[in-house]
C-alpha cells in the first residue's frame, strides 16, 4: 500500500469470535480438551438443545401453556367426542382432526425450534472499521453522534439503525429483539406463546401454525356443538347431553375464547402476508400514514399474490449463526460480545451499549497486547514498548479512569480475562471515547510496526482456514 | 518480491496479516443480498480493479440466484408445506447448494487471483452475509524493512 492508513494490526490484538477464522490469543491458555460448538458461546439470550440442532428463545414464555392447551382440547375431544361422531356420522371426523392436530404440532415445534434469522454480531475489527467510518468528524463530544445512515430501496428512503449491542447497521427490516438479544431479520414480533422470535427464517412456519390452529379450533369447536346437539335431540334434552359429556363442555369454552383470538391473528397475518409487512412495521406505520397508502412500502411486489408466494414460498435462507460449528480450541472464551456470564454482572440493555463497546475497543487495541506480554514471558522484550505506546494512544482517548482495567485485565487473566473484568469497570464516558482511539492509534506507527513483527513469531499465525 | 505469494501455503506460511478490508452491503435493491462493487482504495495497489469487480459481481449474481423467487422456488416451498418442511431434512435446499457453490468459487478465487497479490477473501457466509472480509497480508519473510511502512509491500505490482 503506498501509504499505511493502519498500523500493522497484530492478528491476535484481533481478538476472536464465533467463526472459525483464528485469530488466537496470545494467552496460549490452554481450555478443556473437548472442542467447544459455537452454541456454547452464543451471546445472545438462548437456549440450545440436542447439541445446538434445537434453538428457542431464552423464556420459554407460555410455550408450555400452549403445548398443554393444544394437547388437552385435542384429547378430549377425541376420547369423548370422537366416538358419538363416529357413530352417528363418519369416521372422518378423527381423520381430520388428527391430521390437523399433527400439522398444528408441528409447525408450532418449527416455529419454537427454528433459527428466526439471527444475524451474528460484528467481530471486533468488523465493528473499528464501521467504528471509523462513523466518526469520521473526530469531534470530542460526551455523546456519540447519531448513528443512522439512509439508503434508498426503490426510491424509497429507508433508515438504517446502528446496532449498539451487535455493533453494525441493522439492514433494512431487521430489528433487534431485546427479549432475545438478537438482531433478526425481518423481525415480526417476538411470540410468547410460542416461546421464540418470529423472523425471516420461521415466519411462514408461525402462518401455517396460526393458519391450521385456527382450522382446528374451529373444526373441535363445530364438532362438539354438532355432538351436543345430536345428544340433545337424542335423550332428555340439553342438560341431560352436558351432563354425559362433561369433557364437551370444557372444550367448548376452550375453543370459544381462543377461536376469537386466532381467528383474528390469523386474519391480520393473512393482511401483513399480503401486503408484504412485518407486525412491526406495521405497527410502527411505517410506511402507512405518512404517505398515504400502501404504496409506501418498497419491499410490495404491488400483487397480493405474489407477495404470499414470496413471503410464503420463498427460498428460506440457512441459519447464520452456524450452531454446531467448532471453535478452533485456543480462543474458544474470547468472542466477541458477552457470554451468559454477563447478566449478574449488569443488566442487558444500556449497560450492554456502553460496557460492550469498551470492552472490546479497549480489548482488541490496548489489553490483549498487555495481556500478552504477562503470559507469554518468552516476548518480552518488545512487548513493554507496544504496551506503553498503545497505552499511551489510547490514554489520549480515554478518560484515565479506563487505565486500571488493562491492569485489572491482566489481574483477572485467569478466568475470562477480558470479558468479565472489563465489563466490570466500563463506564459511559469510556464508552463514548472508545470511537477515537481508531483514529488515535494510527498516529504513532512506527513504534507499533515493530511489535506484530516478534509477537507474530508466536505459536500461531490465526490465518484464516479457507474452506 | 515481498508479496509474490505464489500459493495459499506460502501466504500461510510467509506472511502477516497487516490489514482487514471490508466490503458492505448494498441494499438499494431491497433486502436481497448484494454487495457494493465499489473499489475500496486501500486495495488501490494489491490487485486490479477489475479483478476484484469481477469477483464481487460473480458473488452477487450467485445471491441473486439463490434467492431467485420463480417456479422451482415455489414448488420448493409448496412441497416443504405439505411435508409439514420434514422434507428439508432429506434433501437441501436451493440456496444451500448455490452457497456451496459460492464457496468453491470464492476458494478458487483465492488460489488463482488473490493468494498471489497477498489477499485472502473470507466466505461471507462466515460474517453472518454482513460483508465480504478481504484480509491484506505482507511478507513476513523480507522483515524488518517491509512490515513497518508497507510501502515496500506491493509497490506497483
Amino acid at each position: 500500500m503506498k501509504n499505511c492508513e493502519y498500523q500493522q494490526i497484530d492478528p491476535r490484538a484481533l481478538g476472536t469470535s464465533n467463526t472459525r477464522t483464528s485469530t488466537t490469543l496470545p494467552c496460549g491458555r490452554k481450555n478443556s480438551q473437548r472442542l467447544r460448538r459455537k452454541w456454547e458461546v452464543f451471546p445472545g439470550n438462548n437456549r440450545f438443545y440436542c447439541d445446538g440442532r434445537v434453538m428457542m428463545g431464552r423464556q420459554c414464555g407460555v410455550l408450555p401453556l400452549t403445548i398443554g392447551l393444544i394437547f388437552i382440547t385435542s384429547g378430549l375431544f377425541f376420547t369423548f367426542d370422537c366416538p358419538f361422531l363416529v357413530d352417528r356420522l363418519t369416521v372422518f371426523i378423527p381423520v381430520i382432526g388428527g391430521v390437523l392436530f399433527v400439522f398444528v404440532i408441528m409447525t408450532l415445534l418449527q416455529t419454537s425450534f427454528t433459527d428466526p434469522g439471527i444475524l451474528p454480531r460484528a467481530l471486533p475489527d468488523e465493528a473499528v472499521d464501521i467504528e471509523r467510518q462513523i466518526d469520521n468528524s473526530g469531534s470530542a463530544s460526551y455523546r456519540p453522534p447519531p448513528r443512522t445512515k439512509e439508503i434508498l430501496i426503490n426510491d424509497q428512503v429507508v433508515k438504517l439503525k446502528y446496532c449498539f449491542t451487535c455493533k453494525m447497521f441493522r439492514p433494512p427490516r431487521t430489528s433487534h429483539c431485546s427479549m432475545c438479544d438478537n438482531c433478526v431479520e425481518r423481525f415480526d414480533h417476538h411470540c410468547p406463546w410460542v416461546g421464540n422470535c418470529v423472523g425471516k427464517r420461521n415466519y411462514r412456519f408461525f402462518y401455517a401454525f396460526i393458519v391450521s390452529l385456527s382450522f382446528l379450533t374451529s373444526f373441535i369447536f363445530g364438532c362438539v356443538i354438532t355432538h351436543l346437539t345430536l345428544r340433545s335431540q337424542g335423550v332428555n334434552g340439553i342438560i341431560q347431553a352436558i351432563q354425559d359429556s362433561p369433557a364437551s363442555v370444557a372444550e367448548l369454552v376452550i375453543c370459544f375464547f381462543s377461536i376469537w383470538s386466532i381467528l383474528g391473528l390469523s386474519g391480520f397475518h393473512t393482511y401483513l402476508v399480503a401486503s408484504n409487512l412485518t407486525t412491526n412495521e406495521d405497527i410502527k406505520g411505517s410506511w402507512s400514514s405518512k404517505r398515504g397508502e400502501e404504496s409506501g412500502n418498497p419491499y410490495t411486489y404491488n400483487n397480493i399474490f405474489t407477495n404470499c408466494c414470496v413471503v410464503l414460498c420463498g427460498p428460506i435462507p440457512p441459519s447464520l449463526i452456524d450452531r454446531r460449528g467448532f471453535l478452533p480450541p485456543d480462543d474458544a472464551p474470547q468472542t466477541v460480545t458477552s457470554d451468559t456470564e454477563l447478566p449478574p454482572f449488569m443488566s442487558k440493555n444500556d449497560a450492554n451499549m456502553c460496557t460492550q463497546g469498551t470492552k472490546e475497543l479497549l480489548q482488541s487495541m490496548a489489553l490483549s497486547t498487555v495481556i500478552q506480554s504477562t503470559c507469554t514471558p518468552g516476548t518480552p522484550k518488545t512487548a513493554p514498548v507496544t504496551q506503553e505506546s498503545l497505552l499511551r494512544t489510547v490514554s489520549i482517548t480515554v478518560s484515565p479512569p479506563n487505565r486500571p482495567p488493562s491492569t485489572g485485565c491482566s489481574g483477572h487473566q485467569a478466568q475470562r480475562p477480558i470479558d468479565v473484568s472489563c465489563s466490570q469497570k466500563g463506564n459511559k464516558r469510556s464508552a463514548h471515547h472508545t470511537h477515537k482511539p481508531m483514529l488515535r492509534v494510527s498516529s504513532p506507527p512506527y513504534s507499533l510496526s515493530h511489535s506484530p513483527l516478534i509477537l507474530s513469531d508466536g505459536p500461531d499465525m490465526g490465518f484464516i482456514p479457507l474452506n | 518480491m515481498a508479496t509474490e505469494f505464489h500459493n495459499l501455503q506460502e501466504l500461510r506460511h510467509s506472511a502477516s496479516l497487516a490489514n482487514k478490508v471490508f466490503i458492505q452491503r448494498d441494499y438499494t435493491d431491497g433486502t436481497v443480498c448484494k454487495f457494493q462493487t465499489k473499489f475500496p482504495s486501500e486495495l488501490d495497489s494489491r490487485i486490479e480493479r477489475t479483478l476484484f469487480e469481477d469477483t464481487v459481481k460473480t458473488l452477487n449474481n450467485y445471491y441473486a440466484e439463490a434467492e431467485k423467487i420463480g417456479g422451482q422456488s415455489y414448488l420448493e416451498g409448496c412441497l416443504a408445506c405439505l411435508t409439514v418442511y420434514l422434507i428439508f431434512l432429506c434433501i437441501e435446499t436451493r440456496y444451500e447448494k448455490v452457497l456451496k457453490k459460492i464457496s468453491r468459487y470464492i476458494q478458487e478465487q483465492n488460489e488463482k487471483v488473490y493468494a498471489p497479490r497477498g489477499l485472502l477473501i473470507t466466505d461471507p457466509i462466515e460474517r453472518g452475509m454482513r460483508v465480504i472480509e478481504i484480509s491484506v497480508y505482507e511478507d513476513r519473510g523480507s522483515s524488518g524493512s517491509s512490515s513497518g511502512s508497507s510501502t515496500t509491500s506491493s509497490s506497483g505490482r
